[in-house]
Order: structure tokens, then sequence, then C-alpha cells
């Protein structure tokens, strides 16, 4: 035995020793193997034995669950029952049957001691047709799904998109709504859901330096996302698919990548924050043809709007509304918004359009509750200017005037009569409705017409695509209930910046909205 | 100067005297026809009454049962005698007060102030201010009113095209902030079931 075979043998030892340890450790760690159960009263478990390679349950632990009966004849053969309907199974036959019916399963029921286990399927091919709920069973995930409850399954990836820009995808399927918040250091999305169905881990750790670092639950239905330090911004937008709805954030890093990052403030609760000034335009956009939004609230001052027997108000509804847009807006895709009114105060007609025009807006939208005279009318609408036949071919006339120009010489001036401004813009903000309907389909209850035409005041004189958004109405108690809701003003607001972001995409480069 | 001429100046005298008698007598009537362009009729009393039970059909409209649309009714309402007395009494079977479950788009306690005529086929409602501050708000709301009346006019009359509301005599922009009511509007049964 030379010296290197004497240092191997102790090596070797203390290897096999750490691998016993680890081996042994790790048979104590994981937990075992449990099928959760997701209803209306809430979430249990079943354990899961593992035959083979197949999974099972307990049927005592089923009949326990779902209010079942058992039974095992001399011949060995199982009765299970529910309110009069029977399943038979036969310990030696992959088969079960259900009220006469033939079902196969994956492998015949196995005993267990004094127990009887039954293949996981057992659930989903036979139990389900004997119990009066719906039994989803989501192998994968090992959920068992139990009535009406919304579990969304959840599909999370992330790639980098160019040095300074990620994008992280997640899918609900079905298509579930969800409101993006920003916290200091992370970004937290809460699905409207009762649970979520989601792989664990949710995402593969990123690579070092990345913009993400990783996503993980705050709680059943809320994901957080956490970011890196060289994070300055995001972009979230919605996308309907058949059964999907696919949520997009593009995360931004910030141009000075060498710079360590500081922290975000820790903004203010319930209050969505401006991101930092300098976040880059957003993605495929080497500049914006968009500048400036004007986000006009309705009424204000002693003009309250709709007013419900409880007090609320249309236009401290509008107001609030409008201002969670410009943050929205301003924040993540750095445009200029300008509000007609930051306050309660009564704003003339002619003075919201002149806002727009004269700052040369390229959107118009004005921010409304609605009203009707029976109180179950509900859903969102979005409203165009409409004009009558003589009006429009006035405008569309038009005409130039050479007028003279500071320093001398002149110039052709196109004149637009005030009151008909919009009719040039009418087909760009039928588009832009038709963009907010779409938008609005999985996040904002619709009317049964979401789009109408009509002689609005507001819109006539705006020089620029402008529509009329109703979100909804007060005469409706849900309806007013759900309008003064925080998640419902977020939500309407990510929906309306969603939209805001597919005008955009939809214009020519170098192309303008005016 | 000759008898005969004297003859011919007196005649002309007594022609001349006699036109101006009958311009001075007739003068009256013409000053009212200046005015009948447009033609006003206050509400109430009508300028001419109809006979006592004379009825016409005319379609009204309401509020239809899911809120987000009219729904016309074929109802018998009072005869007027002429285009502008007729609008009137169209008008005011249009904003008279409903029994459940019919539901008017006109804020209750409005009331008709009068209804004018042009030539150009475009009518004026006057209507007291009820119609704004008893209005409940809402951009369908307002148009569901603002058609009501619209709708109940050029649909019963041909010769109405258009119609303009007018608040308490006056011009308004809006009922309740979305409405543009500086121009009559037409006809327009899209808000109609």
């Amino acid at each position: 035995m030379n010296v290197r075979t004497i240092f191997r043998f102790p090596t070797a030892v203390t290897l096999g020793l750490l691998l016993a340890l680890a081996a042994a450790l790790s048979s104590q760690t994981p937990a075992p193997p449990s099928l959760t159960v997701l209803s209306k009263d809430g979430r249990r478990a079943i354990p899961i034995a593992i035959v083979g390679d197949q999974e099972f349950v307990g049927l005592d632990d089923l009949v326990t669950m779902f209010q079942l009966t058992l039974r095992e004849d001399a011949l060995g053969a199982i009765t299970v029952g529910y309110k009069g309907k029977t399943i038979l199974l036969t310990p030696d036959q992959a088969l079960a049957s259900v009220s006469g019916r033939l079902v196969s399963l994956p492998a015949p029921p196995s005993r267990s001691g004094r127990r009887w286990l039954v293949p996981e399927e057992f659930v989903s091919r036979a139990l389900t047709l004997i119990y009066d709920q719906r039994l989803d069973l989501r192998k994968p995930s090992r959920l068992l799904v139990v009535g009406d409850v919304r579990v969304p399954r959840i599909a999370v990836r992330y790639e980098p998109v160019a040095a300074n820009a990620g994008r992280l995808t997640i899918d609900a399927t079905p298509r579930t709504l969800s409101t993006v918040t920003q916290e200091a250091d992370h970004l937290t999305v809460k699905f409207d859901a009762d649970a979520l169905d989601a792989p664990n881990p949710l995402l593969p750790p990123p690579p070092a330096q990345s913009l993400v670092t990783g996503v993980r639950f705050v709680d059943a239905t809320t994901l957080a996302i956490d970011l890196g330090a060289r994070f300055a911004g995001f972009r979230s937008t919605s996308l309907p698919m058949e059964t999907t709805l696919r949520l997009v954030l593009d995360i931004l890093a910030q141009a000075q990548t060498e710079t360590p990052a500081q922290p975000a403030p820790t903004p203010a609760p319930g209050q969505p924050q401006p991101g930092p000034p300098e976040i880059p335009p957003a993605f495929g956009q080497s500049s914006s043809v968009i500048h400036t939004i004007a986000v006009d609230a309705g009424h204000g001052g002693d003009d309250d709007g709709v007013r419900t027997a409880e007090g609320v108000k249309e236009k401290d509804l509008a107001l609030a509304i409008a201002r969670r847009v410009r943050a929205i807006v301003e924040a993540r895709l750095g445009l200029r918004v300008l509000l007609t009114r930051d306050d309660d105060r009564n704003v003339p007609m002619d003075e919201r359009a002149s806002l727009a025009n004269n700052n040369k807006a390229d959107l118009f939208i004005s921010v409304h509750a609605n009203g009707s005279m029976r109180p179950t009318t509900s859903g969102a609408a979005i409203y165009c200017a409409a004009f009558d036949k003589d009006a429009a071919q006035s405008a569309a006339a038009g005409g130039t005037e050479r007028l003279p120009t500071f320093g001398g010489g002149l110039r052709d001036i196109e004149m637009v009569p005030w009151d008909l401004a919009q009719t040039r813009h009418l087909a760009q903000s039928e588009g832009f409705a038709e963009m907010l309907q779409q938008q609005f389909r999985d996040h904002v209850p619709l009317a049964s017409r979401p789009i109408d035409r009509a002689p609005l005041r507001v819109l006539e004189s705006a020089n620029m695509p402008a529509v009329l958004i109703e979100l909804g109405y007060l005469t409706n108690p849900e309806q007013a209930k759900l309008l003064t809701g925080d998640a419902f003003q977020n939500t309407a607001a990510q929906a309306i910046f969603d939209a805001i972001v597919r005008f955009r995409d939809t214009l020519p480069p170098g192309g303008t909205a005016r | 100067m000759s008898s005969r001429r004297l003859l011919t100046i007196g005649a002309v005298t007594i022609v001349a005297l006699a036109a101006i008698a009958l311009v001075l007598l007739r003068a009256p009537r013409l000053s009212s026809r200046a005015t009948a362009t447009p033609r006003a009729a206050a509400a109430p009393p009508p300028t001419v009454p109809a006979p006592p039970g004379r009825k016409i059909k005319a379609r009204l409209f309401y509020v239809a049962d899911d809120g987000t649309r009219l729904a016309s009714v074929e109802r018998d309402i009072a005869y007027g005698d002429g285009a502008t007395a007729q609008a009137r009494e169209i008008v005011a079977a249009q904003i008279a007060a409903v029994a459940t479950p019919v539901v008017s788009a006109v804020p209750a306690g409005t009331a008709l102030r009068a209804v004018f005529l042009t030539e150009g086929g475009e009518a004026y409602v006057d209507l007291s201010r009820e119609v704004v501050s008893a209005h409940p708000g809402g951009t369908l709301n307002e148009l569901l009113t603002v058609y009501t009346i619209v709708n109940a006019l050029t649909v019963n009359l041909p010769a109405v095209t258009a119609v303009q509301l007018l608040v308490d005599g006056k011009e308004v922009e809006t009922l309740a902030g979305h409405v543009d009511l500086r121009h009559p509007l037409a006809k327009n049964l899209s808000w109609v079931q």
C-alpha cells in the first residue's frame, strides 16, 4: 500500500458515508405524496400510495371525503355507492361497472392491509359519473378540483429579449383575469381565482444578472416576480387566446447597466406608482408615434354625474380611474398624460377638448360611469362621436386658407370647424374603440352592445382619435360595488393601458394618430 | 280744371282711401302670419282646441326591459288641429307620467312649455327645467331621454325631420353632460329595439 492508496481509502469511505447519510436524510426529507382536493369547503389532502409506477388513493379516504358508501361482499366484489348510484369493482380486474356501464382503469384495485386502494383515475373515470359535482383530476399537479372552483392552470416562461430587456409570459387556462402591481423589489400578479394549478418550481432558476431572479407563490392566488438589481420598469399586456389568457410582462433594464441600481421607493398602499422617469421606449418601437394622451375625467364640481343612494358619485369614480390610467401610462410607456381635471372642479366642455387640441394630444379618452332607468342594466360601453351627414360632408369639404406667418411669408392653413374636428378621426376612433372592447372582454364586464355612436358633446371637438368610456352602471347596485373597488379600478386602468399599447402598435412607423 | 278731371281725381282718392282702410283692417292678420314662422303653440292650452274625444294613434317610446334601448308602443293620443298642435299633443302624451311597469326616459315632473315648428321641418321642444334638474345622469340615460322626444315627433309627424330640445326657453349644450343639444337632431331608430 503506497501513500496514495492510504489516502484513497479514507476518502472513499468518507464519500460513501456522506452518500449514505445524504440518502438517509433524503429518504426522510420529502413529504409523502398526496392528492390535494380543492372545493368550496377548502383544501384537503388525500395520501397517495405508489404501487409499481401507479398512483393509488385509499378507497376509505374517498368514502370519507365524498360521503360514499362502501360494501364488500363474500366474493370480494366492492360496491361504492352515492345517492342510490353504484360503482362495482372487482379486485383482479382493471375495470369498474358504473351503474351498469363499464369503464377501464389503469390498474385493478389493490389491497393494502385492511384497506382497498384504487388508482387515482377511479375518481375521474368512475366516481365522477355518479357524483353530483364536477370532479376534475389534474394528475401532473396532483390536484382534484371539486365543483365550480376556479383553479386555472398556470405556465410561466422567461426569456431575455435583448441585453436590457426580458419578457415573462404567464399563461392562465382557462382565461383568468389578473392584476399586476409593483412593489419595492418585485411585481405581484394576483389572479381572480380560488387557487392556482401551477408547477413547482414555477420557473427554472434564471441565469445570473437576469432581470427576473425568480417567480414564487405569495398566497394561493398570487405570484411574486422577483426583480434583479437592473430592473427599471415594466409593461404588461394581456393577450386573449383560444382558452388561455396570456399575460406578457416586458421587463426593462436601466440604460446604465454598470451603475448599481438604487432600490425603488416603497409605493404608498393602494396607489399605482409611476416608474423611473428614464424608462426606455417600449418593445419593438424605436420611437413611439404617440407622445401625449388626454384623459378626461367626466363631470366634476357641482356636476356629480350619476349618483347612487349610497352617495357614490360618477365624478369621483371617473377621476380615480383617470389618475390610475395616467400613472400606468406614464410609468410604463413614458408618455405624457394630461388630465382635463385633476381635482373636483367643473370644466366646460370646450375647455376639455381644447386642452387636448392645444397640447396636440394623440388620443383623447373620456372616462365616465353610466346610468340607466332600469336597475339591472349592466356592462361597460365605449362611445364614438356621431355626426349627421351634412356635418360630415361639410367637414370633409374643409378648405385651406393662405395666412401670414410670423417672420413673413404665407402658409396654407387647413381650416377645421371646431365642432366638427372629430369627423376626420372617426375611423381611428372606432378602431381604438374595438381595441378597448377586446381588452375589456376578459377584464371588464361589457354591455350587450359594447360600442355605440352618439352625438357626444365632449368628443366632437377633439382633433384626434377620441372615445368616451362608460365603465359600468352605477344605477346597478352590484355594478356600483364593483366599480368602486380597487381591484376593478386597477383592472380597468390596465385594460385601457393595454388598448393604448395596441393602438400605438397599429400606427405605421413614424406615423401619428393625429 | 274740367269737371271730368275733378271726377277722376275724386275716384282715385276714394280708391286710395279704400285701399288704406283695407290695409289697416288686415294688418293684424298679416302680423300674426309673420310671427307664425316658426309657429308657436304654447302649452297649455292648445291654440285650436281639438274636438272633445277625438283621438289619433301615435307611437310613443319608453325604456325597454333591458334598459339599453327604447321600446315603441302604439297609444291613442288627443288629436291636434294642424302640425304644431299635433306635435304638442304628441310630446305632452310622451312626457306624461306613466305607471309601472312602464318606465319613461323623461324625468318625472318635466313639463312641456311650448313646441315650435319651422317650415324647414325642424321642431323646437321647450321643456321645463326638471328635464335637467331631475335627470339621473349617465350617457345612456341622456341618449334615451333625448331620442324619446326626437323619435316621438319624427316618427309620428313626417313633416318633422329634426328636433332640438330647449330648456326653460333657452338653448342648452346638454341635459346631463353628454349629448350635444346645440343643433336639431334627426330621427335615430338605432336607439329603439
